[in-house]
């Protein structure tokens, strides 16, 4: 795996979201309430919805347009609602949050 | 070849015995029916519903145009009948002649107007059909009605009136009101309700004139007081309206004759209803003019029946008044009183024992067991066992459980639970067993709740009992699966237990969930911000992304830019500013929306702050078009420039939204302020609607013109500018602490009623202090939200946090 750093986790708002741009698309990392990060697609899987701008709650977030709500750790939806989006793996070092460059679509590490 | 039926009198006994007619056999009678008001057949006991604003005519009517057509019945709406010619068995109407087989006189009643002077000038009125009650609903708010009698009409009729923003005063002759259905301490307690909502009542009061030129202008007592009065309402009392049988030959007593089968003394006349006598017996309520109307449809038919009157019970139809009363309650040898009090909660029972049965019965304030007294009192149950306890109701009897659906299992088969229209458990239990699983089928099978609904929940408890687990009784619904409380129990345990931050909320009350989820998190995030304005501080994380980003998202998560227009004015400069900020930022739409000013679509996410500098610099703020709060003040241009304004409806719109924007409240609240009657401002369907009048402002409150469309409900006619400010920011206040997230104001007030609002607002020291509430709330949150996000450091957030493709392409 080749770990890319991408900022500081105090960059994210507890139970909020950024984005980040790759080469594979739109990338929501997301900040639970107890400062873990993830990060996943940011278009949902439903309508394209932007994820990062959805409500934070536990392990979870829900697409602002038609509330899917999407499982931040296993990508997959919850509920009544069926589909997966994408998740990718993060680490955070020193306050830093490094993200997979291999996942998203990086030819080589920074 | 059909029989020819001929009714005179549309009304609910002849209405009732159509149905039994036409359901039994639909080919007997060819039937032609005379009414003289211009209408057919409507639920006339929901009248104050009407006209307390609850109910639309619409929703009473009980026989339409397409039910009649359908029944071929013909019509003779508007038209009086003359005289009956006996011999030659003729109908003679106003516009011809009508030949009959079989009659029915339903000519119902006449309201008894009191002969004094003045009885017949204008705005002098009855309570008795819907032109009495449009009349009523046409008097404007603020002015002065008296209503002569305090019986059950007359409470209904001021009630309503009172609703509807009037000045109001009951005068009663007798010494306290509803003297034949309430003993004197609960005609006080009735008299102490309606005195909180505003209703001045004046009992020993014997009208001596009506005072006025063409118009009546006050009515006098004999005691010399003087009240000046724009509309006065006779409720005294009824008398049948016998008159067409006696001038025809009919026998008359007090009213018209009939037998057991509801014959007259013509063997081919019947009559049905108010108008009749049996036995020496009147009869006025609903509930024997059915069983009449029944007995009647029999003897038509050529089947036997028999009518036999039952006893009767009262309930007085005013939201929020809870009185019942049945039977005799008059004090008497050999009887005695069981009576109950508790002052604080304003709860009245009392017994009347006679030989260890129970004669009669009143109850004010909680009426739950009514039904089970009225069943001891018809049936003269031996209650010598459990007298000691009997006046805490059935609950208390034999240990049995407190549980509300034990008592009804428990009732027999032939207990009464729909006493408008007769229906006994057994007709329910049948009904539900023939497939009637829900309230709406078994009120479309059995008529049960379907008049003037008090026993809904009865008989969503029968339901309950029949169906077992099967039925979902409605119940409060919890505001999301992280708990089973509702909004309204969430808001009240947030102020009793002075719980101050969402963790807070979420450990008190026992959430399920770590912290919430997006439905209860937005809510609980306003109740406390709106609760403790100082202690508790906004999350944005909490907040739906509208709110959060300042701006629209739309379906491709772009956004969109409304600055404010305060009262839909605007200038050259600000229209310069805007055009080219759509031009520097590729706006792709600009719009004008429907709250008067300009929607700039398509924007992107990261552009807003930078946009909104470029605004704010040109003196230009959000226009909170996305919030749950303030969005407009839509106005007119009033006097400035219009020929018909009365008033600066422009300037009254600007000043109120300097004062009210930036405030959260549960749901978005839209305002408008017209400059006269005309409306341009369309004022009549918003949140708060002002109608500017020569005298002053006309507020309105709980429009809607959404997925519902409602008209506004008057909530006061005030006199100057500050005090329409007052007003309006004192009720945005009160919604604010009250309703449910998500409920506009219509939905609220359908919750709360108007008259609490009105009762709450009337009173200037709490008026006052919602407003000092609201000002004190504004300091921390009437803040341009795109000046606080435009800063740098709070602009990066708008931006990706890395951009990981730039690298990539070098």
């Amino acid at each position: 795996m080749s770990w890319i750093d991408v900022g500081a986790v105090t960059d994210i708002p507890l139970r909020g979201a950024r984005v980040v741009k790759t080469p594979a698309g739109c990338v929501a990392l997301f900040r639970t309430e107890t400062a873990e990060v993830f990060a996943t697609s940011n278009t949902c899987a439903h309508k394209g919805g932007p994820l990062s701008e959805g409500i934070v709650h536990g392990r979870h977030v829900t697409c602002p347009l038609h509330n899917w709500v999407w499982s931040l750790e296993t990508g997959e939806a919850q509920g009544a609602d069926d589909g997966r989006i994408a998740t990718y793996p993060t680490r955070i070092e020193g306050g830093r949050i490094l993200i997979d460059g291999a996942a998203i679509g990086k030819r080589t590490a920074a | 070849m059909m029989e020819k039926l001929v009714v005179i009198g549309a009304g609910m006994a002849s209405g009732r015995l159509l149905e039994h007619l036409f359901e039994a056999d639909p080919t007997a009678y060819d039937v032609t029916l005379f009414n003289a008001e211009p209408r057919g057949n409507y639920n006339r006991i929901m009248l104050s519903p009407v006209l307390s604003g609850e109910k639309s005519y619409a929703e009473i009517v009980t026989h339409d145009d397409a039910w009649y057509a359908q029944n071929n019945v013909t019509c003779r709406f508007g038209e009086r009948v003359e005289r009956i010619d006996r011999d030659r068995k003729m109908v003679v109407g106003a516009q011809g002649e009508v030949a009959y087989d079989k009659l029915v006189i339903a000519t119902g009643s006449d309201p008894f107007i009191i002969p004094c002077d003045g009885h017949d000038l204008d705005g002098v009125i009855a309570y008795r059909d819907l032109d009495d009650t449009n009349r009523m609903i046409d008097t404007a708010p603020g002015q002065r009605a008296v209503v002569i009698g305090g019986g059950l009409l007359g409470l209904e009729a001021a009630a309503g009136l009172r609703m509807r923003g009037l000045d109001v005063t009951v005068l009663h002759l007798a010494g306290h009101l509803m003297e034949r259905q309430l003993d004197p301490a609960a005609g006080y307690l009735l008299r102490a309700d309606l005195e909180r909502r505003g209703i001045t009542v004046m009992t020993e009061a014997s009208t001596k004139c009506i005072r006025g030129e063409t118009c009546v202008e006050a009515v006098e007592l004999q005691d010399g007081t003087v009240l000046p009065a724009d509309l006065v309402v006779m409720a005294v009392g009824i008398r049948p309206a016998a008159r067409l049988a006696k001038d025809n030959g009919l026998i008359v007593n007090k009213a018209i004759e009939v037998d057991a089968q509801m014959r007259t003394s013509d063997p081919d006349i019947f009559a049905v209803g108010e108008c009749i006598e049996f036995a020496g017996q009147l009869f006025g309520l609903v509930a024997p003019l059915y069983d009449q109307a029944k007995v009647l449809a029999a003897t038509l038919l050529g089947q036997d029946a028999v009518f036999a009157p039952k006893q009767l019970s009262t309930k007085l139809k005013v939201t929020g008044c809870d009185l019942f009363s049945a039977g005799d309650f008059a004090e008497g040898p050999g009887r005695e009183d069981v009576v109950f009090r508790d002052p604080a909660r304003g709860i009245y029972k009392r017994l009347v024992i006679e030989d260890d049965q129970l004669v009669g019965a009143v109850m004010y304030g909680d009426t739950a067991d009514a039904n089970w007294f009225f069943g001891l009192i018809k049936d003269g149950t031996d209650i010598a066992e459990m007298r000691e306890t009997l006046i805490f109701g059935p609950a208390y009897q034999g240990g049995a459980a407190v549980d509300p659906l034990a008592a009804v299992a428990a009732l027999p088969a032939d207990a009464e639970i729909c006493g408008c229209n007769g229906v006994c458990k057994g007709q329910i239990v049948a009904a539900i067993d023939g497939g009637a699983t829900d309230l709406g089928a078994v009120r479309a099978t059995t008529k049960a709740s379907a008049s003037c609904g008090t026993c809904t929940g009865l008989v969503e408890q029968v339901l309950a009992a029949t169906l077992g687990d099967a039925f979902q009784m409605p119940a409060a619904q919890p505001v999301c699966g992280c708990t089973d409380l509702s909004h309204e129990d969430v808001r009240r345990l947030i102020k009793s237990q002075a719980l101050k931050s969402q963790p807070a909320v979420w450990q008190e009350l026992g959430w399920s969930t770590p912290n919430g989820c997006h439905i209860c998190r937005p809510a609980v995030n306003f109740y406390l911000l709106a609760d403790w304005p100082l202690e508790y501080q906004d999350d944005p994380q909490s907040r739906f992304v509208n709110e959060r980003k300042h701006a629209n998202i739309q379906k491709d998560g772009t956004f969109s830019v409304v600055p404010r227009m305060w009262g839909g004015i605007t200038t050259a400069d600000e229209l310069r500013a805007i055009a080219d900020a759509a031009d520097k930022y590729d706006v792709p739409t600009v719009k004008v929306t429907g709250g008067q000013r300009i929607d700039l679509l398509g924007v992107k996410g990261e552009d807003l702050p930078a946009m909104w500098a470029d605004l704010n610099a040109a003196g230009l703020v959000s226009g909170h078009a996305y919030s749950k709060g303030l969005r407009t003040v839509k106005t007119c241009v009033g006097t400035d420039h219009c020929r018909f304004g009365t008033q600066d409806s422009t300037g009254l719109g600007i000043r109120l939204e300097k004062r009210l924007w930036g405030s959260w409240t549960p749901h978005k609240v839209k305002l408008a302020v017209s400059g006269c009657p005309r409306n341009c401002a369309e004022a009549t369907c918003k949140d708060v609607g002002i109608v500017c009048v020569e005298s002053g402002f006309e507020i309105g409150v709980g429009g809607a013109a959404g997925m519902d469309v409602k008209e506004v409900e008057p909530l006061v006619k005030v006199a100057t500018e500050d005090e329409a400010v007052e007003w309006t920011v004192a009720f945005v206040q009160l919604y604010r602490e009250h309703a449910k997230y998500l409920d506009r104001p219509y939905k609220w007030l359908s919750k709360v009623g108007l008259d609490w609002v009105q009762q709450t607002l009337t009173d200037a020291a709490e008026r006052k202090a919602l407003v000092d509430r609201f000002d004190l709330s504004q300091t921390i949150y009437q803040t341009d939200p795109w000046a606080e996000l435009a800063v740098r450091e709070k602009a990066r957030a708008f931006a990706p946090i890395a951009d990981l493709t730039l690298e990539a392409a070098e």
